[in-house]
């Protein structure tokens, strides 16, 4: 990890812990981590280890127990339900295992959505759509509605509607669990291109040791602990 | 675009979509039409004038009073007409031809309902003809009469025939005008009742007065009562409304019962509506899910549910609506001799908005709920 760059991700001793009926499942045991501007990171474990957890948490998905995280400056532990859906918006893109397209939405109109909720004026928002559809390689299926599209484009779809808002940060769940090897060679290309080349800071979660290697920083998480931590430069890994 | 996604949704299971939408149009158009029913039954009650009373007899309805009490009446202080009709009960041709149909004093009674308009002159000739009579619009289409024409009406009341020739067609004034009744003179039925059946010569069923003051109503009243106090022939002296009112009153169980069914047909609707929404909302959890990952707050998530809740009711109410006009249009063929006026009020109009809205309200409040506080990463699925 670069000592150069800004921390943008800052987390002290998270805890977290799910209830099923009188059980208490604790999820994640004193985390603490920092993640630099730009940085794209890898978030590794078997299942169950608690990676998702984590992801949703630095997302302001879901809320720690314990500890602090800080994304940007703000601890986000401290924000209201609203402000948090206000800060999500500005702030994190998402990408899932899944896509989570709209079905009813065609490409454009996913990647218009987090565009509704700003300022923009119509048509700089289609401007915005615009752009980001052509980064992803998707101006000839703009029009088209997801079940028209292969995995690997419904993905660059979910992609561009991440980078639309021009997010702070990226999480990525799985985002190549549901492709093809060559869709998800394409994914893991483009987000590696992202960090390097936009200067996006990505944190992914996944199973997948190729998908890990694209990744400049790799950690893993066991049982809820933060087992080791594998840096190394992206060339090296690739 | 929300507004897109708002139909997209509402219409993403057509067939469902369609028979939800069919179930309120069918709800509306119930709804609308029993309340036309019971406003018709009202609709006497709605044409009466302020500054009119009707005198009966104390006893009852069925009673009736000497014609002599008209010039008693006319000398009370505040009453500034008089006028007195009959209930004749005639059949045309057959039973299920009914409509009513009075005696009376034609001059005086044509001053005191000037919600009848009769052109000048079938106005005379009826006035001129003492076998004359007149007859509402409604009642000359239904039965293809001129002026001119012989009617022969069937005595119920008064048994033989009893031919009259048409002599006028009369329109309502105003919208709650019943054009399905047919007036003659009181001197006709008099005259042979005087040769047959003198015991019920003279006699009239009720009397009309018009007062100078509408405000003056209960004073005048007591003091026609006042006058045949004691006497053979007691008065009960109410207002035209209260009189019509007192139909109405023998038929409240049958009203309530109307009513009752209306609001039982909202409420199943509701539940319907309510159901489809839960369905509907429970099969894109996820999705509201994404929109509230992407920062979609309570404001536009309520917005989306709601709004499909009101695109499905509004689609369903306007096409309940837009059927209620040809389906009353029907039903007054049936049963326009019983109810001739079956109009839509503005008011129905009113309430089967509120209807509608209300159901998307109730229909969308429960999905809203769930949407509102379900954790994304619980409706999200595979997190952790």
């Amino acid at each position: 990890m670069s000592t150069t760059r800004p921390i943008i991700v800052d987390i002290r001793n998270i805890t977290k812990s799910y209830r099923r009926g009188n059980q208490v499942i604790p999820v994640l045991e004193d985390i603490s981590l920092t993640i630099a501007a730009s940085e794209f990171l890898a978030l590794m474990g078997p299942s169950g280890s608690g990676k998702s957890t984590l992801l949703n948490l630095i997302a302001g998905l879901d809320r720690a127990d314990s500890g602090t995280i800080r994304v940007g400056g703000v601890d986000i532990a401290a924000l209201s339900e609203t402000q948090l859906a206000a800060w999500r918006a500005a702030h994190v893109g998402f990408i899932f295992q899944f896509y989570n397209l709209i079905p009813v939405l065609t490409a454009f109109e996913n990647v218009e959505l987090p565009l509704i909720l700003t300022d923009l004026s119509r048509r700089e928002r289609r401007e915005h759509v615009r752009t980001v559809l052509g980064l992803v390689n998707l101006q000839d299926r703009m029009d088209h509605y997801p079940r028209q599209l292969s995995g690997g484009q419904q993905q660059r779809v979910a992609i561009a509607r991440a980078l639309v808002t021009d997010p702070t940060i990226v999480v990525a769940d799985e985002p190549t669990g549901d492709l093809d090897r060559a869709a998800a060679e394409d994914v893991l290309v483009f987000m590696e291109r992202l960090s390097r080349e936009l200067g996006k800071t990505i944190i992914m979660v996944t199973h997948d040791p190729r998908a890990a290697r694209r990744a400049a920083t790799v950690k893993h998480l066991d049982k809820g602990v933060l087992a080791n931590a594998l840096e190394a430069a992206v060339p090296e890994r690739v | 675009m929300l507004w897109k996604l708002l139909f997209r949704n509402a219409f993403r299971h057509t067939l469902r979509a369609v028979l939800t939408v069919f179930g309120v149009a069918v709800a509306v158009l119930a709804f609308g039409m029993l309340s036309t029913l019971v406003d018709a039954w009202y609709a006497g009650v709605s044409a009466a004038a302020a500054n009119r009373l009707v005198i009966r007899h104390a006893i009852s309805l069925t009673f009736s009073l000497p014609i002599a009490y008209m010039e008693k009446i006319r000398a009370v202080d505040g009453v500034k007409a008089v006028s007195h009709m009959t209930w004749f009960g005639g059949i045309y041709i057959d039973r299920k031809n009914f409509f009513a149909n009075f005696a009376v004093d034609p001059k005086s009674f044509l001053d005191l309902y000037p919600e009848f308009v009769l052109p000048e002159d079938q106005r005379s000739a009826f006035l001129k003809d003492r076998r004359g009579c007149v007859a509402g619009r409604g009642l000359a289409e239904r039965f293809g009469w001129k002026v001119g024409d012989t009617v022969p009406l069937q005595g119920t009341i008064y048994s033989g025939d009893w031919p009259m020739v048409v002599r006028g067609i009369y329109q309502g004034r105003d919208k709650s005008t019943d054009e399905n009744q047919l007036f003659f003179h009181w001197d006709y039925l008099n005259e042979r009742l005087k040769e047959r059946y003198l015991r019920r010569a003279n006699r009239t069923g009720l009397f009309v007065i018009e007062i100078t003051h509408a405000d003056d109503a209960p004073a005048v009243a007591g003091a026609v009562d006042a006058v045949f106090k004691n006497s053979l022939a007691e008065t009960l002296t109410e207002t035209e409304r209260a009189f019509q009112l007192g139909f109405v009153t023998m038929s409240e169980a049958i009203l309530m019962a109307i009513r009752m069914v209306s609001l039982v047909i909202i409420g199943i609707i509701m539940a319907v509506v309510a159901n489809t929404m839960i369905m509907s909302v429970r099969e894109r959890m996820h999705e509201f899910a994404i929109f509230k990952t992407l920062g979609y707050r309570a404001f536009h998530l309520t917005s989306l549910i709601l709004g499909e809740s009101l695109v499905v009711c509004v689609a369903g109410g306007a096409l309940g609506i837009a059927c209620t006009f040809p389906a009353l249009k029907i039903l007054t063929g049936y049963v326009g001799n019983i109810f001739p006026i079956m109009d839509i009020s503005p008011t129905t109009l009113w309430l089967d908005v509120l209807a509608v809205v209300t159901v998307a309200l109730v229909a969308a409040a429960f999905p809203i709920q769930k949407v509102l506080t379900v954790r994304i990463v619980d409706a999200l699925g595979r997190m952790a």
